[in-house]
């Protein structure tokens, strides 16, 4: 007889994790570069001095997507053994 | 020579030697040489883990090229290079543990092991050894040269002197340590990069009056600069954000890394280095290339982008500092020439002579045959950048792109979807490989097409090649179960 083997299941869902959490880091990146950098120079506001466009886009985003990083593995990622079990 | 910056650096080598002695003394203790050689024996825990993966793939054009370019662009490219963020997370959740467990299954050592065991095909590991062999061999000349570069600008000594001085250091404690020294030295040598950078740029503000009066210099020479769309207004939002395949979700496919996905010890360390990673790797992306614009209302008018970094450092800090931080170049790309090394020659050894040339060889020759072929090969490639030929620098533009096109699908289907067989991997690398070169030059001659990096479309095509193939030709469902005794 065959089944699927347990840890697949966890491997699978961390796998669509990853590709969400890539997903959501790309329209960040992208939304805030494009939607506040693509105004006029003079209307930029800076955030400690940096142009706001690239403040959120690339500063907040990267703390941010660190952040969502420690929170998933913390939450959401199993510790599963890595070499196959011998009993049964 | 300037000796108060030349010490520090000297000092850093000393201890990379020393890595590697110890690594090989650990070595010659070790049951099972193949696994340890060029795994470590599978045990690296988190913060090893990170950092050799954040070192390996940090090159040289992380800290020599990207903040020249961000210098002479402006915010633009560090906006670009923003989007290697996501490799610090991305690689580690989608190989993850399928990976781990499938290579612990197949006994894989290499991504070739990987590719075989999953594919069970003669051709597709030849095709692999070889794509790997041809790339990784002109990624790593290219790097060497970088390398020696460096050491001329510091030291003033002859090109061929810095090259010869470079490559010994790489040679000793690979070939002595293996896989263990190299991802502990990219420990050390990540650590290295990480305070670096951070003393740079704080370095490059306090030097530039502040960012307000930086980012107000910027905007009077060229308000482009502070503009996502770069200097000459021409980075367009499609040519940028390509640039998440080609440094970002496409790093999957490079063997290098993917390799650094099988060794590590368990879970809990897979988590940690998750969490380090996608930290430092932002971290350093970051830094370094703000520095690389920062630096711009610094020192104004630097025409060698690649000579940025080390002209700021010795501008900004004083010079026993500078040579602390230029050793994070250094070691960028010491990291990165000694993984492709490694990789190149377990593809020879491993993956052709002992799956074809001679299976039954005994423990004592694929010893002396490791060393001999990582020797062998680091001249070969000493000798090819004292006067790199035509051909490597050619197949340099290559290298990742070629490698991300032809090696993404097998690996990442290959785990993930039950459908994909010998047929699918064939065509998409073959597709993968030569779509890419044929690009190359429709680009090069006509501009981007549709306006993206030219490895975005091979990556599409070697996808649907896959998915064709392995559906039209012996569509058969394959079995990652286990076979649980009755």
């Amino acid at each position: 007889m065959e089944e699927l083997d347990w840890r697949f299941k966890i491997a699978h869902r961390e796998a669509w994790i990853g590709l969400g959490l890539a997903l959501f880091n790309f329209l960040w990146w992208f939304g805030f570069a494009y939607g506040l950098g693509s105004r006029p120079v003079e209307e930029y506001r800076y955030v400690f001095g940096l142009p706001d466009w690239f403040f959120y886009s690339c500063v907040v985003g990267f703390l941010l997507i660190s952040v969502l990083v420690v929170i998933v593995v913390k939450f959401f990622f199993v510790e599963v053994p890595f070499d196959e079990e011998e009993e049964e | 020579m300037n000796y108060a910056v030349l010490v520090p650096m000297l000092v850093f080598l000393l201890i990379i030697f020393f890595i590697g002695y110890w690594s090989s003394r650990k070595l010659a203790s070790s049951s099972n040489f193949i696994s340890d050689y060029f795994l470590g024996g599978r045990e690296l825990g988190g913060f090893v883990l990170a950092m050799t993966m954040v070192a390996t793939y940090g090159s040289a054009s992380s800290f020599l090229g990207g903040p020249g370019t961000a210098y002479t662009l402006g915010f633009g490219w560090v906006l670009l290079a923003m989007a290697q963020v996501v490799t610090g997370y991305f690689v580690l959740m989608i190989l993850g543990k399928k990976y781990a467990i499938m290579a612990r299954r197949y006994k894989a050592i290499t991504m070739i092991d990987f590719l075989k065991a999953r594919y069970n095909s003669t051709f597709v590991v030849l095709l692999s050894a070889f794509s790997i062999i041809v790339f990784l061999f002109s990624a790593m000349a290219a790097q060497w040269i970088g390398g020696a570069r460096l050491v001329e600008s510091l030291t003033g000594l002859s090109y061929n002197s810095a090259l010869f001085l470079f490559a010994v250091s790489v040679l000793v404690y690979v070939t002595i340590g293996g896989f263990r020294a190299v991802a502990l030295t990219d420990a050390v040598q990540g650590a290295v990069m990480l305070i670096g950078t951070l003393v740079l740029l704080i370095a490059v503000i306090v030097a530039g009056g502040g960012i307000p009066n930086i980012v107000n210099d910027l905007i009077a020479e060229n308000p482009n600069l502070v503009t996502p769309y770069g200097a000459n207004g021409d980075l367009t939002a499609a040519y940028v954000s390509s640039f998440w395949i080609l440094v970002g979700v496409g790093v999957v496919g490079l063997p290098q890394i993917a390799v650094r996905a099988m060794s590590y010890k368990n879970s809990r360390a897979m988590h940690r280095a998750l969490i380090i990673g996608t930290f430092v790797t932002g971290f350093i992306m970051l830094n370094m290339h703000l520095i690389g614009v920062f630096a711009r209302p610094v020192m104004p008018g630097i025409e060698i982008g690649d000579k940025v970094i080390p002209l700021i450092a010795l501008e900004t800090l004083p010079p026993w500092v500078a040579g602390i931080v230029l050793a994070a170049p250094m070691a960028a790309i010491m990291s990165t020439v000694d993984s492709l090394l490694l990789l190149v020659s377990s593809s020879i050894v491993k993956d052709v002579y002992l799956n074809y040339v001679k299976p039954d060889a005994t423990l004592k020759t694929i010893k002396r045959i490791s060393f001999g072929v990582t020797g062998v090969l680091g001249i070969i490639v000493f000798l090819l950048a004292l006067n790199p030929p035509e051909l490597l620098i050619f197949l340099n533009l290559f290298a990742f792109g070629g490698l991300e096109a032809a090696f993404i699908w097998p690996i990442v289907l290959g785990l993930y979807w039950k459908w994909g067989n010998k047929y699918g991997a064939i065509a998409s690398m073959m597709t993968g490989i030569s779509s890419y070169i044929a690009l190359h030059f429709y680009n090069l001659a006509n501009g981007n097409l549709f306006g993206v990096h030219t490895v975005t479309v091979p990556v599409l095509l070697s996808l649907a090649a896959f998915i064709a193939f392995s559906l039209l030709i012996d569509r058969k469902a394959y079995q990652y179960t286990i076979q649980t005794p009755k």
